[in-house]
Formats: structure tokens, C-alpha cells, sequence
């Protein structure tokens, strides 16, 4: 199995955690010096308090925020609770929380069922050693260096309606960025531009580290190339697979600044973290009302965090 | 939400703050912001323990004006200020946009003696929290001010605590050559104004040049409108949330858009107001409504090119003399240190010098002072100057006339659903008022 030479079972030390007296786990604890116990303390207490200060205590804040009607202004003593309203004004009376929300899936959708499996494709052409293919793998990867924000801006070279490229070339009007029917896929586009470089050098390095025999081995077998890919190749990658898949999600829900650059998320391009934004940020703070948007933000994320940590705990406990 | 002054700040508005960070020289604009906000608070620190001390002889002043232009200007008006009293004025400026998101948390901190601000609701809003000074003993001083401008300094309980300094007016602009060559005479009433951009329309032009991919140029329109046909009165209630949205008179002022809209350059949605403009400079559009600094977009031997018109009456009875012109100028803090020097900042912020000033620095701007020296304008600042003057009211732009979180979460999505679909109006305007109703409780 291994290289190592095997050890001798009467030369072997004896693990001291197997000595079973009580004595031996004494003598353990007596091993732990003075600085050793406060440096342990300082390791589990430091992470507690920021991961409580930074993470928990404002995710609370921001939920029994979502309960008022804060301006931002005045002592905190006289912040107005208001119950469920903001709940109730968000799905109610807010035009764009629906298509919001639609917006959130169909981003998750689109990367999902297009950009990630067309990223994993290029990855697979390029594995196999193309004439030029450390070029194509650069110029795909390019993409993903840019800000996002940075690609609003080269893709609005591309778009825009009178001055834009593509209706240059062809002659035509389209309003690529204006036009709420077409600019949430012009967005997604240059969106999965990027993404498909991300996911394709991701994929890339897993192909990499596939063992070689086991396609040898399916050749053997008289596999085809594309039931070699699907039966053997596809499966044992299956932690990248995990990893590809946390990307696009995360991708997904933090698609906010591409479309804050094209136009502060309005008009088609609605998406919850971009409502959160319009609402808490600046002047206009909306704090109560940002803060609910921005709850139900938290559980949608939640649905995702779940589904990623049952995963991975069922991939440990195997 | 305010407009943008130079192009330069238009594009950097673009970028999101997080992003902002990559540009080497907003990051350092915002660390000097941050530093100058900061600072402040220490010299504060300092103040209170000496405050009868040698602080006496100096005020602070924070200032968005962080474009190199008006940044100069404005160390000119206060060395004139430092000339004449003595006193030392401390210059805090912050990146312009940081500076009015910031606005809240500022004010509450332990903000400058004096700051840049603008008039409006935005002014009042923040007098009625209490976050500003009553500065009525200043303007029992200032002279050369319409009533126009003392109504806008006003705050709800009827005292002042707002100087004006500059401002610019809305108004259709257009270029004389392209109306000589096709023979257009100005409109002065509704009819007119249609049956010259159906003209327009048969000779090629895009009669209405027009862009709402940020949100707040159509505001323009509706402000615009909604003086013309309900008057100003109504203008300012229904910004204050004091008329509903469903009326007919509102109703009205959509109609009367959607019937506009035709003559209005299409996918208004994905274009800038600089495309827009360039779309009358390049001689493809008739006319634009737009602030004054729709100029920036003509080169200088273009500047001559420009004239504008007031938009046309539509009633009679309500007539055409009101307009936006959104008003910029300084408030005083609501504890400041150094109380009496800033007041006396303010005395000379408002007064004809500071003007005179301004005026000689900056030829962009149109000075509030009525009687600064204004021979140094060009043509078309005069008018612009005798537009102004001769309005009877003076509204600020929507969102400065309303609540900033209802102008911009409420108004901006409503009037881009408007101009994609101008048939609804009635589910529009009950849309807005539900809205209205949940943001303006207090």
C-alpha cells in the first residue's frame, strides 16, 4: 500500500492517548504549560468574538432592524417598532421585489444550466493538449482577473444603444441596456463571459489531477471517449464538482455589481442585493425597510448554505 | 442623487464604492475624506477644552466640492473671507458623492461649523431634525437676494438656515443653427410646442433629445410638467407627501406626458444624458430639456451655438414663470464651535463679494446674489441669470424636493415603468401612493 517501511509491531511506541489509566490523561493535562492554555484560550476566543461582533451580532441587528422604521437618525432609543409592515410593504406594495427575486433565480439558472457546463466543455477541450491551447486558456481566463464592475464597463463599449459596437456592426438599434426585455440577459452574457473562464480553470486543474490509468483503463475496457468522461472521469472529480457547483451559487447571489454599474439595478435589472443597496445606502436610508429586504436576502442564502453543508457532512461521514 | 457636475464626476459616480478603491486617486480622496472627518473630530475634541481659547480665530468649513474647478473657487471665496474678517477658514473637503451619502452620519457626529448643502427639502428635512442652525440674524443681513431665493432658504417653521451660493436653471435648449436653417420659431404654449416637434419630426430630427438610464433626468420632465399644468403650490405639497398621487391632477401631468413621449428620443432607458445631449450636439435632436450644464457636451466655439427657452405654458392660469433651478449653497451646524465666526461665514458666503468672487473664478456657475457683479457672464449665463430672476418660484428638482428615500426608491422605478409603458397610469399612480404612504409617517 504504502512506501513506508512497515514498522515493527514490538519496535512501535505506544501512542500515549491509548494508555488507558486515568493517570496518563492527568499527566496529558499537566503537559499543557500555563501559556500553552492561554494561548488555546486566546485561538477559540479571539475567532469567537469576531465571527460574534462581525458575523452574528449584525445579521441579528439587521433582523430586529427589519422590525422598525429607522431613518438612521435620532438616538437608537427612539427607533419605532413597526412590526411585520416591512414585510408586508416589501411583497405587497414594493414593484420591484417580485422581479427581484425572479431575477435571483434566473441568474442562478442561467449560470447554472449554461455558463458552468459550458466553462466544464472548454475545460475538457483544452485538456486535451490542443495545438495553442495555453492561449485560448489565457484568453478565456483574462475575463476572470477583471472586476466585475470593470466588465460593466467594457461591455457597455459593446452596448450601447447609439454608440455601442454591436449595433455599429450590424446596423440594427437595439437598446441592449435600456430595452427591460433584453438587458438582463445582455447582463448575463457579459456575467458568464466571466464566469466561464472562472469555472473552466477550476475544471481544468481537476482534469489535471484525474490518475491517468483509470482512462487507460476505460479505453481497455472499450469505452468511448464520451462514456469515459461520464462513468469514470465525471464521478471522481466529484469534489471539484462540489466546488464548481458552491461557485455558481455564490456567483449567483453576489451578482450585484455588474448591474450597479449598468444602472444601479433598475429597470430590468432588479436583483434583492441591489434593493438592499438602493434602500440602506446614502441618503435615502431606508434602514428598517433595507433591512427586511435584506433578511430575506439572509434566508434565501440560508437555503443554499444548507443544502452545501448537509452535502459536505454527508461526504464526511462516508 | 444630485446631478452630476462635470463628466468626470458623472463617470466616477458610476462605480460602486467598493469598487471605487481601484482607482488611486478616489482611494486617496477617500482617505483624506475619511482623515478630514476624523480630524475633525479631534480638533472638536481640542475645541471643547479651549473653547475660549485661541480657536476664536478660526471656523470649519466642510465642502463636497472636491472637483478641481469649483474646489479652487471655493479657497478663493474664503481667502477673500480671511482678507476681510481675519479669521481662518479650515477647508474639510470630501469626494462629492461620499460626501452626500454620508450626509446622516456626518451631521449627527460632530460635523464641520459650516458645510456645503443644497436647498430644497433636502435643507428642510434636516432643519426639522434639528441637525442645522437657525441662521434668521444672517439673512436680516444679506441683501441682493429675490424672494424666490429667501423662500427657498426657508425651513418649515418659517426661519432661514440656508444661504444660497450658486445655481443652475432647467430649460430647453437647442442650437441656433439648426433652428435658423429650418426657419423654428420658440414656443410659448402647449400647441406650439407639439406642432414644432412634429416639424421637426418631417424635416429628420428627434424633436426631444432624452435619457433616463440614471433615473433622475426624467424627473426633470415631470417637474417641469406638473408646474406647468398644477402650479407650483402644488408642485411642493405633493413632494411633501401632503397630496395624493392618485388625484386627477397628477393624472393629468402623465397624460400630458404620454402624449409628449412620441416626440421624445426612444430608448430613453439605456442612455446617459451625455448621449443625449451629444445627440444635440451632433444636430440629430431639436431641442433637449436639460440643466445648463447640458454645455459641457459643446466645445467651446459650439458655446455660442446654445440658446434655450423656458419649457411653455399649458394654462393660462397658471402661467409660465415657475421652473426648477436647483439652488447650491452652505448651512451652519446645528452646535457649531466657533458660532459667531461661523456666522460670519455665512454673512460673507451670501453677501456681494463672495459673489464678485465667483463670478471672476468660475464661468460654469450662475452667482445667487443678485447684486454680484455679473458683467463677466457669457450670453448664455445672462439669460440663464434673467430666467432665473424673472421666475416667480423656484422649485429644486424632485429629489431635492422630496424625501431623498422616497425620490429614490419610489420615484425613479415609477417613472422608468412610465416611459416603458405610458398606458397605465392609473395603476402607476396608485402604485405611488401606496408607496407614499408607507415612507412618509412621521
Amino acid at each position: 500500500m504504502s512506501d513506508l517501511p512497515l514498522i515493527q509491531a514490538d519496535r512501535a511506541v505506544p501512542p500515549p492517548a491509548s494508555t488507558t489509566s486515568t493517570g496518563g490523561r492527568r499527566r496529558r493535562l499537566r503537559l499543557l504549560s500555563r501559556t500553552d492554555r492561554v494561548v488555546i484560550t486566546l485561538m477559540v476566543l479571539v475567532p469567537l468574538l469576531l465571527v460574534t461582533g462581525l458575523v452574528w451580532l449584525p445579521a441579528a441587528a439587521t433582523v430586529l432592524l427589519s422590525g422598525t422604521n429607522w431613518d438612521g437618525i435620532g438616538p437608537l432609543d427612539e427607533i419605532e417598532f413597526v412590526g411585520a409592515r416591512n414585510y408586508s410593504d416589501v411583497v405587497n406594495i414594493y414593484p420591484p421585489f417580485v422581479p427581484a427575486v425572479q431575477h435571483n433565480l434566473l441568474w442562478l439558472a442561467a449560470l447554472f444550466v449554461v455558463a458552468t457546463p459550458f466553462g466544464m466543455f472548454l475545460a475538457v477541450l483544452l485538456d486535451k493538449e490542443l495545438r495553442g491551447s495555453r492561449f485560448y486558456q489565457t484568453a478565456l481566463y483574462l475575463p476572470v482577473v477583471l472586476s466585475l464592475a470593470l466588465i460593466g464597463f467594457v461591455w457597455q463599449l459593446l452596448y450601447s444603444r447609439d454608440q455601442g459596437l454591436i449595433n455599429a456592426v450590424f446596423g440594427s438599434s437595439i437598446d441592449w441596456y435600456g430595452d427591460s426585455s433584453v438587458n438582463i440577459w445582455a447582463v448575463m452574457v457579459a456575467s458568464g463571459w466571466r464566469h466561464v473562464g472562472y469555472i473552466m480553470l477550476l475544471y481544468l486543474a481537476g482534469l489535471k489531477g484525474v490518475d491517468p490509468s483509470l482512462r487507460e483503463a476505460a479505453a481497455v475496457d472499450g469505452a468511448s471517449e464520451s462514456r469515459a468522461f461520464f462513468r469514470v472521469v465525471f464521478p471522481v472529480m466529484r469534489p471539484i464538482n462540489i466546488i464548481v457547483l458552491v461557485v455558481t451559487v455564490i456567483e449567483s447571489l453576489r451578482a450585484f455589481d455588474l448591474v450597479w454599474v449598468v444602472n444601479k439595478g433598475r429597470n430590468g435589472l432588479e436583483l434583492i442585493s441591489a434593493l438592499v443597496t438602493q434602500n440602506v445606502v446614502g441618503e435615502a436610508s431606508r434602514i428598517g425597510f433595507g433591512s427586511a429586504l435584506a433578511t430575506i436576502m439572509l434566508v434565501v442564502s440560508l437555503v443554499f448554505i444548507t443544502i452545501y453543508l448537509a452535502t459536505v457532512m454527508r461526504e464526511n461521514r462516508e | 442623487m444630485s446631478r452630476p457636475q462635470s463628466q468626470a464626476e458623472y463617470l466616477a459616480r458610476l462605480v460602486p464604492p467598493s469598487v471605487a478603491g481601484i482607482n488611486r486617486r478616489s482611494l486617496l480622496a477617500g482617505a483624506a475624506g475619511t482623515g478630514a472627518l476624523l480630524g475633525t473630530g479631534l480638533l472638536a475634541g481640542c475645541g471643547d477644552d479651549s473653547s475660549s481659547g485661541g480657536s476664536s480665530k478660526d471656523v470649519s468649513l466642510g465642502s463636497n466640492q472636491s472637483d478641481p474647478k469649483p474646489k479652487d473657487v471655493l479657497v478663493k471665496v474664503t481667502d477673500g473671507f480671511k482678507t476681510s474678517s481675519g479669521v481662518q477658514v479650515a477647508i474639510n473637503t470630501v469626494d462629492h458623492n461620499t460626501f452626500q451619502e454620508n450626509i446622516n452620519n456626518y451631521l449627527q457626529g460632530k460635523p464641520d461649523d459650516v458645510f456645503t448643502w443644497f436647498a430644497g427639502y433636502r435643507m428642510r428635512f434636516f432643519a426639522q431634525k434639528g441637525l442645522a442652525s437657525d441662521i434668521s440674524d444672517v439673512w436680516g443681513k444679506l441683501s441682493g437676494y429675490s424672494d424666490a431665493f429667501k423662500k427657498a432658504s426657508t425651513g418649515d417653521d418659517g426661519k432661514q438656515y440656508f444661504v444660497p451660493a450658486s445655481y443652475y436653471p432647467w430649460a430647453v435648449f437647442y442650437r441656433k443653427s439648426v433652428w435658423q436653417q429650418h426657419g423654428y420659431q420658440v414656443p410659448t404654449t402647449l400647441d406650439q410646442f407639439t406642432a414644432l416637434g412634429a416639424q421637426m419630426k418631417r424635416d429628420g430630427l428627434t424633436p426631444i433629445a432624452f435619457a433616463d438610464k440614471d433615473g433622475w433626468p426624467a424627473m426633470g420632465t415631470f417637474d417641469i410638467l406638473n408646474l406647468r399644468i398644477n402650479g407650483y403650490q402644488f408642485h411642493i405639497d405633493l413632494m411633501a407627501g401632503k397630496e395624493a398621487w392618485t388625484s386627477d391632477k397628477v393624472k393629468k401631468v402623465f397624460d400630458t406626458w404620454a402624449g409628449l413621449l412620441p416626440l421624445h428620443q426612444p430608448d430613453s432607458l439605456g442612455r446617459t444624458w451625455q448621449e443625449a445631449a451629444q445627440s444635440l450636439q451632433q444636430k440629430k435632436s431639436g431641442m433637449y430639456l436639460l440643466g445648463l450644464f447640458v454645455g459641457q457636451q459643446f466645445s467651446n466655439e459650439e458655446q455660442s451655438d446654445l440658446d434655450f427657452f423656458t419649457f411653455p405654458e399649458i394654462d393660462p392660469a397658471i402661467g409660465a414663470k415657475a421652473l426648477d433651478a436647483p439652488i447650491d449653497g452652505y448651512m451652519m451646524a446645528r452646535k457649531p464651535k466657533n458660532e459667531d465666526n461661523a456666522r460670519k461665514l455665512m454673512e460673507y458666503f451670501g453677501g456681494k463679494d463672495a459673489g464678485d468672487i465667483t463670478v471672476k473664478s468660475d464661468p460654469t456657475t450662475l452667482v445667487a446674489n443678485g447684486s454680484a457683479d455679473v458683467s463677466g457672464y457669457t450670453a448664455l449665463q445672462k439669460k440663464a441669470a434673467e430666467l432665473v430672476g424673472s421666475a416667480t418660484e423656484i422649485a429644486q428638482f424632485l429629489d431635492r424636493d422630496t424625501r431623498p428615500d422616497f425620490a429614490s426608491t419610489v420615484i425613479i422605478p415609477a417613472l422608468q415603468q412610465f416611459i416603458k409603458n405610458p398606458k397605465d397610469i392609473g395603476g402607476l399612480t396608485s402604485s405611488i401612493e401606496n408607496q407614499k404612504k408607507s415612507i412618509f409617517t412621521d
